[in-house]
């Protein structure tokens, strides 16, 4: 009896320990993630730096039915969709790079390879900007090579307004394209090689084991993604935009997360920006949730 | 059989060729800016191609080492990396640890408090104005508080060190060590490939930050980090364009404002990306290992 009693108070002292010791993050959790959403609030108010958020300032829906007549918006929900599909038209990508990756039989090339193409994605975006910056400007190494070839044309690929959703979806496929295969490079090595062997003696060469194996293996993964993929639709997320933006190029390059940066932070729409955060917010959510609901649907199990 | 033989030649001719292009691709803007940098100013300017340096000089390197406020971001990009991986490593490795006990009181409570900042956060504006509450403007803990913790770090944490027997660690409960005594000595030695994976990933993060830079420390030099000084020398020409149309013509006489030589802006960023390009071949299979556990949770 008092051996048990002994037990006990030992444990309590020390759950009490580690609830002492848990306390200060739950504080920062609450404190950086929990206080911005009660932050919402301020999309229902007039809200002005330096004036709280008194009843008379109260403007229920407003900032939200004025996203529906912000013409502005549209753009950025243009520019937005356009990077994002033509980026998910590119998903399968990757794969193709790392079913080629698996063809190469030197294996030394193929892990220099590797190792090489999966750099550009641990450099950050500003340095991303200053090597294109270095080499599309008007004075890059590209157009003083085209001169020097005699091709005499200059063009600034950074000032191009036409050019630039098929030149911003090449620089994050070159930024991310490596780093993305080595996920189906690691599904390839957990492929079982009887496979390959029994197709061998079947009569299978490469094409047939690449055609009816390894993609056919690969698709879950690739499916996978692709559903994620869903539900970042709409969040492309700032850096790479923002680096590269120029008054030339903006109308095309400003996406919905620019959006609410330049009407917030810059010119102090603070409700309105927030607003549009919310409904984006809300948006992704739906659809990362109704896309997990589809998949467990479609495949018996969620992806999240 | 010829035939599948060269259609193979041909394949392997392609892929090979293909694969040397995209290293090439890869490397050559790197090794470009690298050139720039270390030729001899006058033997460059950027109206020549150059494909390997063109001399030897360091004067590039020496007018940037002179730049004012250099020497400064240098100091601040690698305190915040430092001091941001240290506390993110530990802390994240703490809450997993602390998560695979039963014994904390209203644990799923408090896991489910933390998972649910995964998939909604206040966005931008909210953020800004809470950071800014805080008094945390223009002051350097912003580049390192808001990203200490994460929900998805301390997850991965929790998964691995649920992998520990836990009999390693009941012994030294059973020697009358705490929590925190058998965290230091038996879990954290133990846990060192998951809290190298966050530590990596952490510090490359911090490394290449500058949007943190831009919207809350903008006004402050002193906190100026490498990326974003690049980002400021790269901008130069457009800011001066916004302060002639905007009518500031008298804000022009400031050194910034001077529109700044090809060479150093190309010096700079090679001095930024070159710790990444130092540290990366050490550090490749660690990086590996991270998209690889990520993807399992996934």
């Amino acid at each position: 009896m008092s051996a048990k009693i002994k037990t006990r108070k030992k444990i309590s002292k020390y759950q009490w320990k580690l609830l002492l010791l848990t306390a200060p993050f739950i504080v920062y959790f609450a404190m950086f993630h929990y206080v911005p959403l009660f932050g919402w609030v301020i999309s229902f108010f007039d809200y002005r730096v330096g004036r709280g958020l008194t009843p008379d300032k109260f403007v229920g829906l407003k900032y939200f039915k004025n996203i529906f007549t912000d013409r502005d918006i549209l753009g950025s929900l243009k520019n937005t969709l356009v990077f994002s599909a033509l980026n998910y038209i590119l998903y399968p990508l990757p794969m193709i790079i790392a079913i080629l990756f698996g063809e190469m039989t030197n294996k030394w090339f193929r892990k220099t390879a590797q190792i090489v193409t999966t750099i550009p994605h641990f450099i950050g975006w500003v340095i991303v900007y200053s090597l294109a910056y270095a080499i599309f400007s008007s004075e890059g190494l590209f157009n003083e090579t085209m001169i020097a070839l005699g091709l005499e044309k200059r063009t600034n690929l950074l000032t191009n307004l036409d050019a630039v959703y098929v030149f911003q979806t090449i620089v994050a496929q070159w930024k991310g394209i490596g780093w993305s295969a080595i996920i189906y490079i690691a599904a390839m090595a957990g492929i079982d090689q009887e496979l390959y062997e029994a197709a061998a003696i079947d009569g299978a060469g490469r094409v047939a084991k690449t055609m009816h194996i390894t993609i056919p293996m690969l698709m879950p993964t690739l499916i996978t993604l692709m559903i994620i993929g869903i539900g970042r639709f709409i969040n492309t997320g700032y850096e790479h935009y923002l680096a590269f933006k120029n008054p030339i190029v903006a109308e095309r390059l400003e996406v919905l997360d620019l959006y609410i940066y330049r009407m917030g932070l810059q010119l102090g729409d603070y409700s309105y920006a927030t607003a549009v955060g919310i409904l984006k917010s809300i948006i992704s959510i739906i659809m990362v949730f109704s896309v997990n609901a589809l998949a467990k649907k479609v495949r018996g199990n969620s992806v999240l | 059989m010829r035939k599948i033989k060269i259609s193979r030649l041909v394949f392997n001719i392609f892929n090979y060729t293909f694969f040397s292009v995209f290293v090439i691709m890869c490397l050559f803007p790197l090794w470009y800016v690298f050139c720039y940098s270390i030729s001899e100013p006058e033997a460059v300017s950027h109206t020549i191609v150059i494909y390997y340096p063109h001399g030897f000089s360091l004067k590039n390197i020496q007018r940037v080492l002179a730049l004012k406020g250099f020497f400064n971001s240098v100091v601040i990009s690698t305190a915040r990396t430092v001091i941001g991986t240290v506390l993110s490593v530990i802390c994240n490795t703490w809450m997993g640890y602390v998560f695979t006990k039963n014994k904390l009181p209203a644990r799923k409570f408090i896991y489910r408090f933390f998972v649910i900042t995964m998939y909604i956060s206040g966005g931008m504006i909210p953020s800004f104005l809470v950071i800014k509450a805080y008094g945390l403007l223009n002051n350097f803990w912003v580049y390192i508080l808001p990203s200490v913790l994460s929900a998805y770090n301390i997850i991965l944490c929790k998964t691995y060190i649920e992998s520990i027997p836990s009999s390693l660690e009941e012994s030294a409960y059973l020697d009358g060590a705490g929590p925190v005594q058998s965290f230091i000595h038996v879990i954290f030695p133990l846990a060192k490939p998951i809290s190298a994976t966050i530590g990596i990933y952490a510090a490359v993060g911090h490394w290449n930050s500058w949007f943190d830079n831009k919207i809350y420390t903008f006004a402050k030099k002193s906190l100026t980090t490498m990326q974003f000084l690049l980002y400021r020398y790269l901008n130069e020409a457009q800011q001066l364009a916004n302060l002639l149309e905007s009518g500031h013509e008298d804000l022009i006489n400031n050194e910034e404002a001077l529109i700044t030589p090809w060479g150093v802006k190309m010096t700079i960023t090679m001095l930024t990306v070159l710790p990444i390009m130092v540290v990366y071949p050490f550090l490749q299979r660690h990086f590996v290992k991270g998209i690889m556990i990520g993807a399992v949770k996934g």
